[in-house]
C-alpha cells in the first residue's frame, strides 16, 4: 500500500531527543545518558516503518516517546500535524486511542488476573465506548479476527501458549481502532513457526484495518519481509534510513553494513567453516 | 469499529480441552500440603464453635457457681461431668468460657487484621505507585512504628484510648500496620513496572484505575498470606494485652485475661491455666498452618501453566 | 570424518521422562545421537522439542523426578549410564563442558571472573596448572586471551554484572575450556546476544573447534545459525528426532515435512514472498501426544497411516535419516 504522493504523514518526528539523568548522590556530578539523540522520520497511514538496532540503540526509548508514556527532552513529535510532545496531560489522554502498543514479552504483557474477554473489553471500558453488551460483542469479533474462538474469552492468559498470547495482545491493541500500533519486538520471544504465524497475522490485519506499524526489531530478515521503510539506530542516533530496498541493496553506513554482514542467513553457507 | 475479518488463518488452537477452573486449581495446590488441610479443618471447627457457642457451651460463661470453685476436670478425683474442664477461682465453667472465648478471639483476629490489611494495602499502594515524597513520608512513618517493640506500642495505644476489647483491637491493628504497608509497597513496585500495567496506561487508564483495578489484584497473594499469619499474631497480642489487664476486662471470657487471672493457681489448680493456654496454641497453630498452605498455593512460581 | 572409528558421542534410544512411573510424561523419546570428534552438530528444535533435555541427560544433569533410559550412552568409548557419580563428574565438566543461554544467569554474581576461572582450573585443570596460585592465574589469563578478551589481567577482577552480554558469554566459554574438553555443549549460546556479537561468538566457537579439534553440540532454534556454522543437523520435534542430515544438503532438499516447515518460516528462505507458509496448530504437550506420528495432526501431507502408526527413524546413509512414512522428495 503506497502513500499518495504529497499526502501529509500521519506521524512525523523532528530531532526527537530524550536524555536520562543518571542517579547520583547529592554530592556527585550527575551524568546524562543520551538514549535518543536527534531522530527524525515520517510515517504515512497504513505503512510499516521498521526500527532496527541492537541493545542500547534507543529503539525502546523511541517506542516510549511515540506511545506518549514519556515526554521527549527536546524535538517535536507530530501526530496529524499536532505536536504531542508539548501536549498537556488532558490532550494526551484524548490522543491515546490513536496510538497503541504490542510488547515483546507475551508472558508479561497480559494482566494475569483478567480473563481474555475482560482484557479485550478493558480499553473500551476505559475510554467509555459502547454499552457492556457492545463491548462484549466487539471483543468477540476481534478475538475471531486474530484466529481465536469465542470460548477463549472466558479463560485466563496463563492457559495459552506464547503465540496465542501474542495474538491476544495484538487484538487488545486494535480494540480502540488506532491509527498506529507500535510493535516492540513482538515476535522475538516466540518459536520460529509461531513467529511466521504472527507475522502473517500482522500483515493481514494491516490490510484489513489500514493501521500503520512502527515495528521495532533486531532481526533484519524479518524487517525485510514486512517493512516499507527502515531506520537503523545505533547509540541513540538514526545512522541510516530510507525505503527498505535501498537499505538492503545499497547500505551506506558502516554500521548498517556490519548489521547485514552479521545477520545469519540460510543461504549464506560455510561462513564459519574451515576452508 | 470496522467490520470483521479479512481472510484470517483458521487456527486450531491447541487448548481444546476445558481447563479446570481457578478454584479447582487452587484447591489442588493447597491440598498438597497436609498440614494446611489440617489447619483449615481446625479453623473450621473453631468457626463453628464461635458461631454456635450458645448451643454448644453447657453454661453461661459468666455465671458463677460458688459451690464449685476451683473444681478439677472430670477425669480427676473430685471432678464432675457437669463442669467437664473444671471451674475457675469464682466458680465459672471453664469449658463454656473457652467456647465463648473462641468468639472473641476470632473477632479480634478478624477485625484487627481487616483494618490493618485495608489500611496497609492502601498506604503501600500509594507509596509504591507514586514514589518520591509520598513514598518517603509513608515509609519513614512506618519505620518509626517498627522501631518500637510491638507490645510496647500496643500498650501505649491502649493507654491513650483506655482499656477494653475494642480499643485493644485498634491497638493491634496499628501494631500490625507497618508489615502490610511494606509488603504491599514491595509488591506494587515490582508489578508497577510490568508490561501489562504499561499496556493499561497506554489504553488511557488513569492513576486510580491503574492502582486499584490493575496493580492491586496482582499484589494480593503475599498480602493474603500475611493476613492469615497476622491473624495468629493478633490473637497472641490480644492475649498479651488481656494478660496485662489492658484488653478485655473481667468477666469477659477472653483467653489471655483468663490466663492472667489464673496464674496464681498454677500449682494448686493447673487446669485453670492449661485450658486457655491450649486454646490459644491450637488456634494459632491452625491459622499458621493454613497460612503456610496458602503461601505455597498462591506462589506463582509453583503454579504449572496449561499450555 | 572417519565413520569406521567409534564416534566420540554415541547415544542410542535415549528416553527421558518426568511425572510418575505410572503416568510418565515423556520429554525425550527414542533419540539417537552420534557426534564425531571435532565436528559441529546442530541440534535444532522449538520449545518442547526436548533438545535441552537431551543435552542435560548427556551431562547427567537430569534430576529426580526425571528418569533417563538409554540403550547406549557412550563417550569416547566409556559407558556413561553405569558410571559412579564421581567418575561421571570427572567426565562431565572436564571432557564434556556446557555453556548456557544467559551468561549472566550462569555466572555467579557474587564472585569475580578471576575467582570463577580459578575454581574451574582447580577442578579440571591438569596437575601442572593447578599447582600454585600464580600458575592458575597464568592459565586464567591464557584462557581469556584465547576467547579474544583483551587485557585479561584487568578483567580477572571484574564482576559479572560489569560485563556486557557478549563478554560474559566469552568468559563462560573460557571457563568451559579450562578442562580442555573434547566436546562442548552450547545450549542456545547466542540467543540472548545482539546480532553483531552473535556473529563474533559463533566465529569464536568455529575457531576453537579448528584449533582444539573440539566437537561442539550447538543447540539452537535458529536454522540460519546452524546453516552457517554446523557440519550436520539433527532436527527434533516433541521429543523425537525427525530428521538428520548434512549441511547444506538438508536445507537444499529436506526430507521431513517439519524441516520444510521450519525453512518456510524463515523470512529469507524464499526472498520475494510477502507471506510465509505456516503450519497450523501448536506442539503437543506432554499430556496429549498423538498415538501415531507426532506431527500428523498438523502435517499437510498426513494420511491415515500417519495417524495410526508412529514411523521409525530410517537411516538412508551414515548420519542421514528421516522419521516419516512419506518423506519429501525421493524418499
Amino acid at each position: 500500500m503506497s502513500a499518495r504522493p504529497g499526502s501529509a504523514p500521519m506521524l512525523e518526528a523532528r530531532a526527537l531527543t530524550r536524555h536520562y539523568r543518571l542517579p547520583g548522590g547529592h554530592f556527585a556530578k550527575r551524568g546524562v545518558v543520551r538514549a535518543l539523540d536527534g531522530v527524525s522520520f515520517t510515517l504515512h497511514a497504513g505503512r510499516t516503518l521498521a526500527v532496527v538496532g541492537e541493545s542500547g540503540s534507543g529503539k525502546s526509548t523511541l517506542a516510549r516517546q511515540v506511545t506518549m508514556i514519556e515526554t521527549p527532552t527536546s524535538g517535536e513529535l507530530l501526530l496529524d500535524g499536532r505536536d504531542v510532545a508539548r501536549a498537556t496531560a488532558a490532550e494526551r489522554r484524548a490522543l491515546r486511542p490513536q496510538v497503541q502498543m504490542v510488547f515483546q514479552n507475551p508472558y508479561a504483557s497480559l494482566n494475569p488476573r483478567r480473563t481474555v474477554g475482560a482484557l479485550l473489553e478493558e480499553p473500551l471500558a476505559i475510554q467509555r465506548r459502547g454499552s457492556r453488551a457492545e463491548r462484549r460483542e466487539a471483543a468477540l469479533t476481534m478475538l475471531a479476527n486474530v484466529g481465536l474462538r469465542p470460548e477463549h474469552a472466558s479463560r485466563y492468559p496463563h492457559m495459552f501458549s506464547g503465540g496465542q498470547r501474542q495474538r491476544i495482545a495484538v487484538a487488545r491493541a486494535l480494540m480502540l481502532n488506532p491509527r498506529l500500533v507500535v510493535a516492540d519486538e513482538p515476535i522475538s520471544a516466540l518459536d520460529v513457526s509461531t513467529q511466521a504465524q504472527v507475522l502473517n497475522l500482522l500483515a493481514d490485519l494491516q490490510q484489513a484495518f489500514g493501521v500503520a506499524y512502527l515495528f521495532i526489531a533486531h532481526n533484519l530478515q524479518v524487517v525485510r519481509l514486512i517493512a516499507d521503510d527502515v531506520i537503523v539506530m545505533h547509540h541513540g542516533e538514526a545512522v541510516e534510513q530510507g525505503p527498505k530496498d535501498a537499505i538492503f541493496d545499497d547500505p551506506r553506513h558502516p554500521y548498517t553494513k556490519a548489521l547485514l554482514a552479521s545477520t545469519p542467513s540460510i543461504h549464506r553457507r560455510r561462513r564459519n567453516k574451515p576452508s | 469499529m470496522p467490520d470483521v475479518a479479512p481472510a484470517v488463518l483458521a487456527m486450531p488452537s491447541g487448548t481444546d480441552a476445558v481447563p479446570p477452573s481457578r478454584a479447582r486449581e487452587f484447591w489442588r495446590a493447597f491440598s498438597q500440603n497436609r498440614g494446611a488441610v489440617v489447619g483449615l479443618a481446625l479453623g473450621g471447627v473453631l468457626v463453628v464453635l464461635a458461631l454456635a457457642a450458645d448451643g454448644i457451651a453447657p453454661h453461661s460463661p459468666i455465671e458463677q457457681f460458688r459451690d464449685f470453685e476451683l473444681a478439677p476436670p472430670f477425669w480427676h478425683a473430685g471432678g464432675t461431668l457437669r463442669f467437664p474442664l473444671g471451674t475457675d477461682a469464682v466458680g465459672r465453667d471453664i469449658l463454656s468460657r473457652i467456647v465463648y472465648g473462641t468468639r472473641l478471639s476470632l473477632l479480634i483476629g478478624t477485625i484487627s487484621v481487616a483494618i490493618s490489611l485495608t489500611l496497609g494495602s492502601v498506604l503501600g499502594l500509594l507509596a509504591g505507585y507514586f514514589r518520591g515524597i509520598v513514598d518517603t513520608a509513608i515509609m519513614r512513618l512506618m519505620d518509626v512504628m517498627l522501631a518500637l517493640p510491638s507490645l510496647l506500642l500496643a500498650i501505649a495505644v491502649v493507654a491513650i484510648l483506655g482499656p477494653g476489647l475494642i480499643n485493644a483491637m485498634y491497638a493491634i491493628a496499628i501494631v500490625l500496620l507497618p508489615h502490610y504497608v511494606r509488603l504491599a509497597r514491595a509488591a506494587v513496585i515490582a508489578e508497577a513496572g510490568r508490561e501489562y500495567v504499561t499496556s493499561s496506561r497506554i489504553a488511557g487508564a488513569g492513576a486510580l484505575r491503574l492502582m486499584f483495578a490493575t496493580i492491586l489484584p496482582n499484589c494480593m497473594a503475599p498480602l493474603i498470606v500475611q493476613a492469615t499469619l497476622g491473624f495468629s499474631n493478633a490473637i497472641l497480642d490480644a492475649a498479651a494485652l488481656g494478660f496485662l489487664g489492658l484488653g478485655a476486662q473481667p468477666p469477659t471470657p477472653e483467653w489471655g485475661a483468663m490466663l492472667a487471672s489464673a496464674l496464681e493457681f498454677i500449682e494448686r489448680a493447673p487446669w485453670v491455666v492449661t485450658s486457655p493456654g491450649l486454646a490459644i496454641l491450637v488456634t494459632v497453630l491452625a491459622f499458621n498452618l493454613t497460612g503456610d498452605g496458602l503461601r505455597d498455593a498462591l506462589d506463582p512460581k509453583l503454579r504449572r501453566s496449561m499450555a | 570424518m572417519n565413520d569406521r572409528a567409534a564416534p566420540l558421542v554415541d547415544v542410542r534410544d535415549l528416553a527421558v521422562d518426568f511425572g510418575t512411573p505410572t503416568h510418565p510424561l515423556p520429554a525425550v523419546e527414542g533419540v539417537d545421537l552420534a557426534i564425531e570428534a571435532g565436528e559441529i552438530v546442530g541440534l535444532v528444535g522449538e520449545s518442547g522439542s526436548g533438545k535441552s533435555v537431551t543435552a542435560l541427560a548427556l551431562m547427567g544433569l537430569v534430576d529426580a523426578p526425571g528418569r533417563v533410559h538409554a540403550a547406549r550412552m557412550q563417550f569416547a568409548g566409556r559407558d556413561l549410564m553405569n558410571l559412579r557419580d564421581d567418575a561421571r563428574r570427572a567426565i562431565a565438566g572436564r571432557d564434556i563442558a556446557m555453556i548456557f543461554q544467559d551468561p549472566h544467569a550462569s555466572l555467579d554474581p557474587c564472585y569475580t571472573v578471576g575467582y570463577q576461572l580459578d575454581e574451574a582450573i582447580r577442578l579440571h585443570g591438569d596437575a601442572g596448572e593447578r599447582a600454585s596460585k600464580t600458575k592458575r592465574r597464568a592459565r586464567a589469563c591464557a584462557l581469556l586471551r584465547e576467547v579474544d578478551i583483551r587485557e585479561p589481567e584487568a578483567r580477572l577482577h571484574a564482576y559479572p554484572h560489569q560485563l556486557s552480554g557478549g563478554m560474559a558469554q566469552r568468559v563462560m566459554i573460557a571457563i568451559a575450556l579450562a578442562g580442555r574438553p573434547r566436546l562442548l555443549i552450547a545450549d542456545e549460546p547466542t540467543t540472548a546476544l545482539d546480532v553483531t556479537v552473535q556473529a563474533q561468538v559463533l566465529a569464536l566457537l568455529s575457531r576453537l573447534r579448528a584449533e582444539r579439534a573440539m566437537a561442539i553440540l550447538l543447540i539452537t532454534h535458529d536454522l540460519a545459525v546452524v546453516a552457517e556454522t554446523a557440519d550436520r543437523v539433527v532436527v527434533m520435534y516433541a521429543g523425537q528426532v525427525m530428521e538428520t542430515g548434512r549441511v547444506p544438503e538438508i536445507f537444499d532438499a529436506p526430507r521431513h515435512p517439519y524441516t520444510q516447515a521450519l525453512l518456510d518460516a524463515l523470512p529469507d528462505h524464499e526472498p520475494g514472498r510477502t507471506r510465509l507458509r505456516t503450519i497450523p496448530g501448536v506442539v503437543p504437550g506432554a499430556r496429549d501426544r498423538p498415538a501415531g506420528c507426532l506431527l500428523a495432526p498438523r502435517c499437510a501431507f498426513a494420511a491415515d497411516r500417519c495417524a495410526a502408526s508412529r514411523p521409525a527413524l530410517r537411516m538412508l546413509a551414515p548420519h542421514v535419516g528421516v522419521r516419516c512414512h512419506f518423506p519429501l522428495g525421493a524418499g
